[in-house]
C-alpha cells in the first residue's frame, strides 16, 4: 500500500524552484532515503508531506488524502516528524516537554516515561532542556516523533549530533519500526552508515530527482566499477593475464595485495578466475557504496544517461 | 477543545514557573492599596476618600499599565515559537493555527485575569475592612465592573500582540512594535485628539467628538470605568459628557475590538508559513 505520494509536484518560494517536477513515493513499511546537498529541496518535500506547504503544481497524498486540508487533521495521530532544528523549551524539563506533546496527540504518561527510557534519557529526565547536549535534545525530539507508534515517520537530518553509539541505537530503532511496517522518509546528509537501514535512496539537487531507486538499482544505472582486492603470493602478470579483458583497472597495492576493478556483469568470472589462480588467500568484494553513487549523480553522471530511466521508475513506483 | 485547553494549560503554567502572574499580582495590589490610600495626599487627606474618587484613580493608572503587561506578556506567542522550531512540529500536531491562537489566547487571558482579580482583589478587601462607613454592595459593583473591564482592556492588547506576533519573523522586532502600539494607543492618541481639538477651534461638531474615544480601546475602558460616577470626567472625556454612551455599548464596543485583532491574527496566521 502507498503511504506517501507526490505526483509532478513543484514548489517554489518568491519564483525560485525549491522542488521541481518531483515524482515520488513511499510504500508501507518502506524506509527511504532522501539525500542532497544543503538546499537540494529535502525540507521542501517533508513540509510538502506534512501539509505545511501548498504545492503550487502536482498533487501530494499521503495516507491517501491531501495533507494541506483541514480535513487532514485526524491523520495526523499516525504520523511523526523528527525536524532538523528544535530547541524546544528551554524552561521545561525533558519530562514536562514530552508530556506536553503528549497530550496533544492524547497519549498516556506511562508512554512518556517508557519513550524517555527508550532514548536513554531516563535520568535527564527531569533535568530543564536548556542544560541540554545537541544529541540529547535531538533524542527528546526523536522520543516526540515515536510518541503514537507513527505509520509514517518524517526524519529531517536525524543523526546530526547522535555520537556513535546513539546511532547505531537509532538505526535499530528505525529497523524495529519498519518491520512494524511504519514508513520512513529520511533525510540526510550524512551517508556513512546509512546504506543497511533504506529499502530505497532518492537524490535530489536544485529539487530536482536525478537518481530513485533500490541501491542495486541506482549501482546498474550508475554502472560504477566493483572494486576486488586480492590478497596472498600470487604472480601479478598471472593474474593479469587470466583477467584479460575483464579488468578496468588493476593495480598493485603491495607485495601480497591486488585491487581490481571491474563491471559488475564481469564480477562472477572475474571471482571464478581469482578463487582458481594459485597463491590468492583472500578476496574482498567492494560494490560502489552509496557515497559513490551520490558523487556520480551529484556531478551529472545521470543526468544525460539516467534521465529517461528515472522517469521509467517513477512510473513504475506511480502504478504500485 | 482538548487541544485548546491543553495549550491554554501549558501558558497558565509558564505563567506560574517564571513568576509573571505573581509579579502581577503583586505589582497590581500594591499600586492599588496605594492609590486607594493615599490617592488624595495632594489636597491633604490621607485614607479611603470614596469610590468614585479611588476607581477613577485606579482607571488612570490601570489604562497605562494593562496595555503595556498585556503586550509584554503575548508579544512572542507565535513569532517566540517560530524561532524556537517548535511551531512547526506544533503545527504537524493534529491541533489547527485556530486552536493554537485560541489556546494562547485562553492562557494568556487567565493569566492577566488571575493577577488582575487577585491584585485589585486584594485592595477592594482593604477598603471594606479597614474604610469607614464604605458601602459593600456599592464598592464590589464599581470594582466588578473595573475588574472585568481591566480583564477586557488586557484582552484587548493581548490580541494586539498575537498580530503582531503573526506579522514578523523575529522576536525583537516584535518586541519593538509591541512597545510602539503602546505608546500610540495610550499617549499619542489622546494627544493628537486634543491637538485636533485645539486646532479645529470647536468648529468641528462636538458630537462628533465622543465618538472618535471608541476608536481607542483605553478610552473606552477609562468611559466604562468613568460612567457610573456623575460628573467627574477629566481632560479628554469631558467631551464624552455630551453623549451618553450606555455602559453595554461600552462593553461591546471593548469587545469588538477584542475580536477585530484576533481575527486579523488568525488570517494572518493561516497564510503564513512556517
Amino acid at each position: 500500500m502507498t503511504v506517501v505520494k507526490l505526483d509532478d509536484v513543484s514548489h517554489d518560494f518568491a519564483g525560485v524552484a525549491a522542488v521541481n517536477n518531483l515524482t515520488l513515493s513511499i510504500d508501507e513499511g518502506e524506509v527511504l532515503g532522501l539525500f542532497g546537498h544543503n538546499g537540494a529541496g529535502k525540507t521542501t518535500t517533508m513540509k510538502l508531506i506534512l501539509g505545511l506547504l501548498r504545492p503550487c503544481h502536482g498533487s501530494v497524498s499521503v495516507f491517501g488524502r491531501s495533507p494541506s486540508d483541514s480535513n487532514f487533521s485526524h491523520c495526523r495521530y499516525q504520523l511523526g516528524f523528527l525536524p532538523e532544528n528544535v530547541s524546544f523549551y528551554q524552561q521545561l524539563s525533558g519530562r514536562e516537554v514530552l508530556s506536553y506533546f503528549a497530550r496533544l496527540k492524547k497519549v498516556n504518561k506511562s508512554r512518556v516515561i517508557q519513550l524517555l527510557d527508550e532514548v536513554g534519557l531516563a535520568e535527564a529526565a527531569g533535568r530543564k532542556v536548556k542544560t541540554y547536549s545537541k544529541g540529547m535534545k535531538q533524542r527528546l525530539a526523536l522520543a516526540q516523533a515515536l510518541l503514537t507508534a507513527p505509520r509514517l515517520l518524517l526524519l529531517d537530518e536525524p543523526t546530526v549530533g547522535l555520537d556513535p553509539i546513539a546511532t547505531q541505537n537509532f538505526y535499530a530503532m528505525v529497523d524495529t519500526l519498519r518491520q512494524s511496517g511504519c514508513s520512513v522518509l529520511l533525510c540526510s546528509h550524512v551517508l556513512p552508515g546509512v546504506e543497511k537501514h533504506i529499502d530505497r535512496a532518492a537524490i535530489l539537487d536544485k529539487g530536482r530527482l536525478q537518481a530513485l531507486g533500490t541501491l542495486s538499482e541506482l549501482r546498474e544505472q550508475a554502472e560504477l566499477p566493483i572494486k576486488i582486492n586480492v590478497h596472498g603470493d600470487m604472480s601479478r602478470d598471472v593474474i593479469s593475464r587470466r583477467l584479460e579483458g575483464r579488468a578496468l583497472d588493476f593495480k598493485k597495492i603491495n607485495g601480497r595485495m591486488l585491487s581490481i576493478n571491474t563491471h559488475q556483469d564481469n564480477k562472477i568470472s572475474v571471482l571464478r578466475e581469482l578463487l582458481n589462480a594459485d597463491g590468492v588467500s583472500d578476496v574482498e568484494i567492494h560494490p560502489p557504496s552509496l557515497e559513490e553513487m551520490y558523487r556520480y549523480f551529484m556531478t551529472g553522471g545521470g543526468k544525460t544517461k539516467s534521465a529517461a530511466s528515472i522517469n521509467k521508475n517513477a512510473h513504475k513506483q506511480g502504478e504500485k | 477543545m482538548h487541544a485548546i485547553y491543553c495549550i491554554a494549560q501549558k501558558e497558565l503554567k509558564d505563567g506560574l514557573r517564571n513568576r509573571w502572574i505573581i509579579a502581577i499580582t503583586l505589582i497590581f495590589a500594591l499600586l492599588s492599596i496605594g492609590i486607594s490610600w493615599f490617592g488624595a495626599v495632594a489636597s491633604g487627606v490621607v485614607g479611603f476618600t470614596s469610590i468614585p474618587n479611588t476607581i477613577v484613580s485606579l482607571a488612570s493608572l490601570a489604562v497605562f499599565i494593562i496595555p503595556l503587561i498585556s503586550l509584554l506578556l503575548s508579544y512572542d506567542a507565535i513569532v517566540g515559537e517560530d524561532e524556537d522550531g517548535t511551531l512547526l512540529l506544533l503545527l504537524t500536531y493534529p491541533i489547527s493555527r485556530m486552536q493554537l491562537l485560541l489556546g494562547k489566547l485562553l492562557g494568556h487571558t487567565l493569566i492577566l485575569g488571575i493577577a488582575t482579580l487577585a491584585g485589585f482583589g486584594m485592595a477592594a478587601l482593604t477598603i471594606v475592612l479597614f474604610a469607614e462607613g464604605v458601602d459593600p454592595v456599592k464598592l464590589s459593583i464599581a470594582f466588578m465592573r473595573f475588574i472585568l473591564s481591566a480583564i477586557m482592556l488586557g484582552g484587548v492588547f493581548i490580541c494586539i500582540a498575537y498580530l503582531i506576533s503573526v506579522l514578523v519573523s523575529e522576536k525583537s522586532k516584535a518586541a519593538g512594535l509591541a512597545l510602539i502600539s503602546w505608546f500610540l494607543f495610550v499617549l499619542v492618541f489622546d494627544f493628537s485628539l486634543l491637538g485636533l481639538l485645539v486646532a479645529t477651534k470647536g468648529q468641528l461638531s462636538p458630537e462628533f467628538f465622543p465618538y472618535l474615544l471608541l476608536l481607542n480601546p483605553s478610552d473606552i475602558f477609562r468611559l466604562i470605568n468613568l460612567i457610573g460616577f456623575e460628573g467627574s470626567g477629566a481632560g479628554l472625556l469631558v467631551m464624552a459628557d455630551e453623549i451618553e454612551f450606555s455602559m453595554t455599548t461600552l462593553f461591546l464596543m471593548l469587545f469588538a475590538w477584542l475580536l477585530f485583532p484576533l481575527l486579523s491574527a488568525l488570517w494572518v496566521f493561516k497564510r503564513r508559513t512556517v
